[in-house]
């Protein structure tokens, strides 16, 4: 991670630091190098199959009748019918739980993504008393293992009279500071350049527009890590959520609600499938979308 | 760190820099303070209580739950396949990724590597609990495509009930669980692979070293302090399994395939199937005693790895 202080930089070094590392001129692979890669490939195909497969099964599942997912293996051997998506989003109230995800999910992205960014932010670019001990209890967070967590979370959300609503699910999901997401912050404010800063307050810019109005805006690929982590996290989150909405079936997300229809509608293969792809499919897209700050990030933080 | 101590003439600028600073930094110890500092103290205070969870009222008990864990052959039984999703699980995952890395790296270049990183970043973005019934579909024994393609192979001729035979489901999960979360330890061991720098690779081949002497003499030197990080993450996810075993067996058949997330839940929040009433400050004691019997493991770990790595530093020198 970055510990450095802030290097001096010049605004090609920001670009560089918003999006690519800088280009490595092209080589050309050696014939050896290229029999390796085809040998490679040839041995990671059927691999990757077993990874994909459950995915392109469930997806072309949800196309088809019950019927037709027994009579063969082959999984495009159907006609095409929406019959399924419509019984699991109306039947199965899919669609009350894709809606209370959405709510759960968006509340504590924007939660959690604040108030890790501004804490990140402060201990990226500011020298002030309390600082090592803010590191302290970040470490803290990492070493202490969370799983036991869940039942005084369960009894404060009803403490606080938010047991029967979405917004006591959207809290829990935002929980405590993420401490990757800190870091990653962290480490990223620290290297964009201060001169931006000095030249603000020779305008008059005051602390929180510097921040909101400079700093902020070019952490973008940063922001970008940290709704994908949430956004996966929060969309996902299974424990929490179930013991949250134990007596509470409206308030069901979509990863307990389809938990909870399994035993119900264990023979209906087809109407399961349409239920688990509507679950999937906002996720796999939105990874899609953002993956390559996602991956640079990543390797950025790894590396500092 | 960041910035410069002021100068004295800016004091007042800096008082006001440093209420900014502490308003910023307010939110974050608020939220980490309810829902990471509080849990953790308050779950050993419940652990001391007799508590069924319908009412506020917990009667104090000292350690009596604790005294029953130790005599509770169900909790040792999940204890023990916890312990097995870490000893033999972590291994698996973090070997396989490491070799898969190293390919995905190094011999696979370009839009192919980019593709099969997605492919098997697949299954980590995806809600345990939907994979697990997923999954219970695609491994049904009568008549799930796995089933059916046994069958058609001729491989079998008896349906093999991965999730319902109490001498399989364990190994199943555990097997399905790597599965799922193999693409995150993959990212990992990728991460860590940006970090060799390719001159050294260009160094050593004009100095005419091989690709074997390259990755033992150059690679895993340079990966060995990540591999503590990526074994104590990788063991911590392999110690929450709860959504995708829940999923996938609900701990069964027979408490088969129950480790000790499981447990406490089922001792907190659905007792209903052995028949009994929750017991939140029981299901408490045995969080807090696998949360330190946990964190002394990853101590341990990560002891042991600096040694290994200080042996390694002595033995280049």
């Amino acid at each position: 991670m970055t510990t450095a202080g802030p290097t001096l930089r010049t605004s090609t070094s920001v670009q560089e630091a918003d999006g690519a590392r800088p280009p490595r001129p092209p080589r050309r692979l050696k014939r050896s190098e290229k029999i390796a890669m085809a040998l490679g490939v040839l041995v990671l195909l059927p691999i990757a199959l077993v990874w994909i497969y459950p995915f392109v099964w469930v997806f072309s599942s949800s196309l088809q009748s019950n019927a037709e997912i027994f009579a063969s293996l082959n999984p495009f051997t159907s006609t095409l019918q929406l019959d399924n998506y419509i019984r699991a989003w109306t039947e199965a109230d899919m669609g009350r739980y894709f809606l209370n995800t959405i709510f759960v999910t968006g509340v504590s992205i924007l939660l959690s993504v604040t108030v890790n960014a501004l804490l990140g932010y402060v201990l990226g670019r500011y020298v002030f008393p309390g600082k090592r001990l803010i590191y302290v209890l970040l470490a803290l967070v990492v070493f202490l293992p969370e799983g036991y967590t869940v039942i005084p979370i369960f009894d404060l959300i009803d403490n606080l009279g938010l047991s029967g609503s979405l917004w006591g699910i959207a809290l829990a999901e935002a929980g405590g500071v993420s401490v990757i997401v800190v870091l990653l912050f962290t480490g990223y404010f620290a290297q964009l350049p201060k001169e931006l800063e000095e030249a603000a307050k020779m305008d008059g810019a005051g602390f929180l527009r510097i921040f909101a109005r400079i700093y902020l805006p070019l952490a973008r690929p940063v922001l970008a890590t940290a709704v994908i982590l949430q956004f996966m996290h929060a969309w996902n989150d299974f424990l929490l959520p179930l013991v949250l909405t134990l007596s509470q079936p409206d308030l069901r997300t979509l990863a307990v609600g389809i938990y909870s229809l399994q035993n119900q509608y264990f023979s209906d293969w087809g109407m399961m499938s349409a239920a688990s792809t509507i679950a999937l499919l906002p996720i796999i897209l939105v990874f899609i979308a953002l993956q390559k700050y996602f991956i640079e990030s990543f390797s950025g933080a790894v590396k500092g | 760190m960041a910035v410069a101590p002021p100068p004295a003439r800016a004091s007042r600028a800096r008082r006001k820099d440093l209420l900014w600073i502490y308003l910023f930094i307010l939110p974050g110890l608020a939220l980490t303070s309810m829902f990471i500092f509080y849990p953790m103290g308050a779950s050993w205070y419940f652990s001391l209580t007799e508590w069924n969870g319908f009412s506020d009222a917990k009667a104090f008990v000292g350690l009596a739950n604790y005294r029953e864990l130790i005599g509770d052959g169900f909790f040792w039984g999940s204890f023990g396949r916890s312990m097995i999703f870490v000893l033999i699980g972590v291994p698996l995952r973090v070997g396989l990724a490491l070799i898969l890395a190293i390919v995905l790296n190094n011999v696979i270049r370009g839009r192919l590597s980019t593709f099969f990183r997605t492919v098997f970043f697949l299954p980590v973005m995806a809600a345990a609990s939907v994979i697990g019934v997923v999954l219970t579909f695609v491994l049904s024994p009568g008549n799930g495509p796995i089933a059916l393609l046994l069958e058609t192979t001729g491989l079998t001729d008896t349906p093999v009930e991965f999730l319902s035979d109490p001498d399989l489901a364990l190994w199943s999960t555990l097997l399905l669980h790597t599965w799922k979360n193999f693409g995150m330890t993959l990212i990992y061991w990728l991460a860590a692979l940006q970090t060799v720098p390719p001159e050294y690779y260009e160094a050593a081949e004009v100095d005419g070293a091989g690709a074997v002497q390259r990755l033992i003499r150059i690679t895993l030197p340079i990966l060995l302090p990540f591999a503590v990080i990526i074994i104590v993450l990788t063991a911590n996810e392999n110690l929450h399994a709860f959504a995708l075993i829940q999923a996938l067996t609900g701990g069964g058949p027979y408490y088969a395939s129950e480790v000790v997330e499981v447990y406490i839940f089922r001792t907190a929040f659905a007792p209903d199937a052995a028949g009994g009433v929750p017991r939140l400050g029981y299901a408490s004691a045995a969080g807090c005693f696998f949360g330190m019997a946990t964190l002394i493991i990853a101590l341990l770990q990560a002891w042991a790895l600096k040694l290994v790595a200080a042996q390694r530093a002595r033995l280049d020198r």
